[in-house]
């Protein structure tokens, strides 16, 4: 076992025993501080630096195209570790794009209850497609539990566009173009 | 008219009186929004800097200023208070409950009649003091009534009929006995001095004041000073010694069982102890609206002579209570073993002997000098 080792304390002297050098000093201290600038944040106004790979709330992203990234694979749902995700896969409009229906999916209802989410990122992780981001908002109210239910609207409007490195739609047409589709 | 002459020395003291506890009152306010101020500012914060009234908080850029500045915090605070909801515990002796902030409130109003702050220059050229009551025992009345201050805290502690409060009541009076006894042996050596044989003006404070025209008391009787602000603090409830709040161990202490303007009341009482405490510790001790040690009375007999030096002691008065905030602020509280220790081990026989010290110095002086 490890011996406790006793720290020698010097003796107070005379001058210390009545306390008053260190109240002065304390004094001192306390008044260097009121000097100094303040640390608050006036926070509806102020609003933090929130640092790149901050954990916010899962947020669903568009390629620079503006089209839908989750291909519906359902994958984010099966991880979410506190089942916060719901979705219902679906089609995409043959009309609006003709290009990926038919080859792609889309989801046709994506729910993450905001109430359920411990924001632990898994959702980001294992998306396939860098489809879904946990990205700088913090900040949630509501006045009711559905209000905390975030739907596929809500999911694209707090994820907006992120820039893509795969664009892998780009790369298709490219390759049609220049006669090696496979 | 004759009507009004008639009535006129009745109805002056009234009026006076009434401008004197506005004045007060708004100071105590005020001191509450200090405390929340400097606190804030030594914890590197910024306080309350929100509330806005129509009006004046829109005028473009003052109303800023004094919206960031707190300067109608208090307005809020004081309509909070009154609006909330009145909560009586059932288990509470109702009507002492309700007597106590008042007995709590009531002393420390009391003691400001014999307060002198300020002089004035009469018709025969005789200074004198701007006062309520110029009364010859004014110092006995403040030592009086001021320490009746702790029976509003003793019997809310008793009243509350609950484990905190009354721990915090009996630490009150525990801490009340013993400090009193230092604190007014710290006075006797100031009054010996300053009402020597022949004068005229006794106990009073005004007499304190003038006695220090040319040296403030303060520097000649160090160690009176530091008893005495040493058993102000202590008198006040005041951290380092607020035995009877003490909120880490008791909760709130006496208060613990008050609610809305009640506990407002004892609020606004500690505050307005605060405030005479500070008073009283700048007219014995820091010269009152004297200048500087030296050179006492450089404003004029005139009008504005006298508000110069009603000006020149409310600066200092709120420098003592800046420094009673600051204090606070600044120590940790002291164990309550360590406070009556400190009470009947070292300050009384300080005390004491200061007094036998300052008794022994003023026969020789006499003995020689006559
Ligand atoms: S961050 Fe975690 S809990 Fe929240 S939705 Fe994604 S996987 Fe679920
Ligand atoms: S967000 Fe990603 S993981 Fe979730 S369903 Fe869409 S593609 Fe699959």
């Amino acid at each position: 076992m490890a011996k406790t080792k006793v720290l020698e304390r010097k003796p107070l002297t005379p001058m210390e025993k009545t306390f008053l050098p260190q109240i002065v000093s304390g004094l001192k201290t306390t008044f260097g501080t009121m000097m100094q600038k303040d640390v608050t944040l006036q926070y509806p106004e102020e609003r933090p630096n929130i640092p790149d790979n901050y954990r916010g709330v899962p947020t669903l992203v568009k390629d620079p195209n503006g089209r839908e990234k989750c291909v519906s694979c359902q994958l984010c749902e099966f991880v979410c570790p506190p089942k916060a995700i719901r979705m219902t896969p679906g089609g995409i409009d043959a009309e609006a794009d003709p290009e990926r229906a038919h080859v792609e999916k889309a989801p046709k209802e994506f729910d993450i209850n905001m109430l359920r989410c411990i924001y632990c990122g898994l959702c980001q992780e294992v998306c396939p497609e860098e489809a879904i981001f946990l990205q700088d908002v913090f900040s949630l109210s509501g006045y009711s539990r559905e209000e905390m239910i975030n739907n596929k609207e809500k999911l694209y409007e707090l994820g907006g566009t992120l820039p893509d490195q795969h664009s892998k739609w780009d790369k298709k047409k490219a390759a049609e173009q220049s006669g090696n589709a496979h | 008219m004759e009507l009004l002459d008639a009535f006129l020395p009745y109805l002056l003291p009234i009026v006076y009186a009434v401008a004197m506890i506005s004045v007060f009152m708004g100071l105590c306010s005020y001191s509450v929004l200090a405390e929340r101020k400097v606190c804030s500012w030594i914890q590197g914060r910024v306080g309350p800097n929100r509330t806005r009234v129509p009006l004046l908080g829109h005028i473009p850029i003052l109303g800023n200023l004094l919206t960031g500045l707190g300067i109608f915090q208090p307005a809020a605070d004081g309509l909070k208070f009154l609006f909330k909801e009145e909560i009586v515990p059932g288990h509470v002796n109702k009507f002492y409950y309700m007597l106590a902030p008042v007995l709590a409130l009531a002393p420390a109003l009391t003691t400001m009649v014999v307060l002198p702050f300020g002089r004035y220059v009469d018709a025969d050229g005789i200074t004198q003091p701007l006062v309520l009551a110029n009364v010859d025992l004014g110092m006995l009345i403040i030592l009086g009534i001021s320490s009746l201050g702790v029976y509003g805290i003793v019997l809310a502690g008793w009243a509350s009929n609950s484990k905190y409060p009354f721990l915090g009541g009996i630490r009150a009076s525990a801490q009340m006995i013993s400090y009193e006894l230092a604190m007014g042996l710290a006075l006797l050596p100031v009054f010996m001095w300053a009402a020597t044989p022949g004068s005229d003006y006794g106990m009073s404070l005004f007499g304190a004041v003038q006695s220090q025209q040319t040296l403030w008391l303060f520097i000649w009787q160090p160690l009176s000073a530091l008893i005495f602000l040493v058993a102000l603090f202590a008198e006040t409830n005041r951290l380092p010694f607020d035995m009877a709040e003490s909120e880490t161990d008791l909760v709130g202490g006496f208060h613990t069982e008050y609610g809305c303007f009640k506990f407002g009341l004892f609020f606004v009482a500690e505050y307005a102890h605060v405030i005479m405490g500070s008073a009283l510790f700048v007219l014995l001790f820091l010269g009152g609206w004297n200048f500087l040690p030296g050179l006492a009375d450089p404003w004029g007999e005139s009008l504005i002579g006298t508000l110069l030096s009603i000006a020149w002691f409310t600066t200092k008065v709120f420098f003592m209570i800046f420094f009673f905030i600051w204090m606070r602020w600044t120590l940790p509280r002291f164990r309550y073993d360590q406070v009556m220790s400190l009470g009947w081990k070292i300050l009384l026989p300080l005390a004491v002997g200061n007094l036998v010290f300052n008794t022994i110095i003023i026969a020789l002086y006499d003995t020689f000098t006559r």
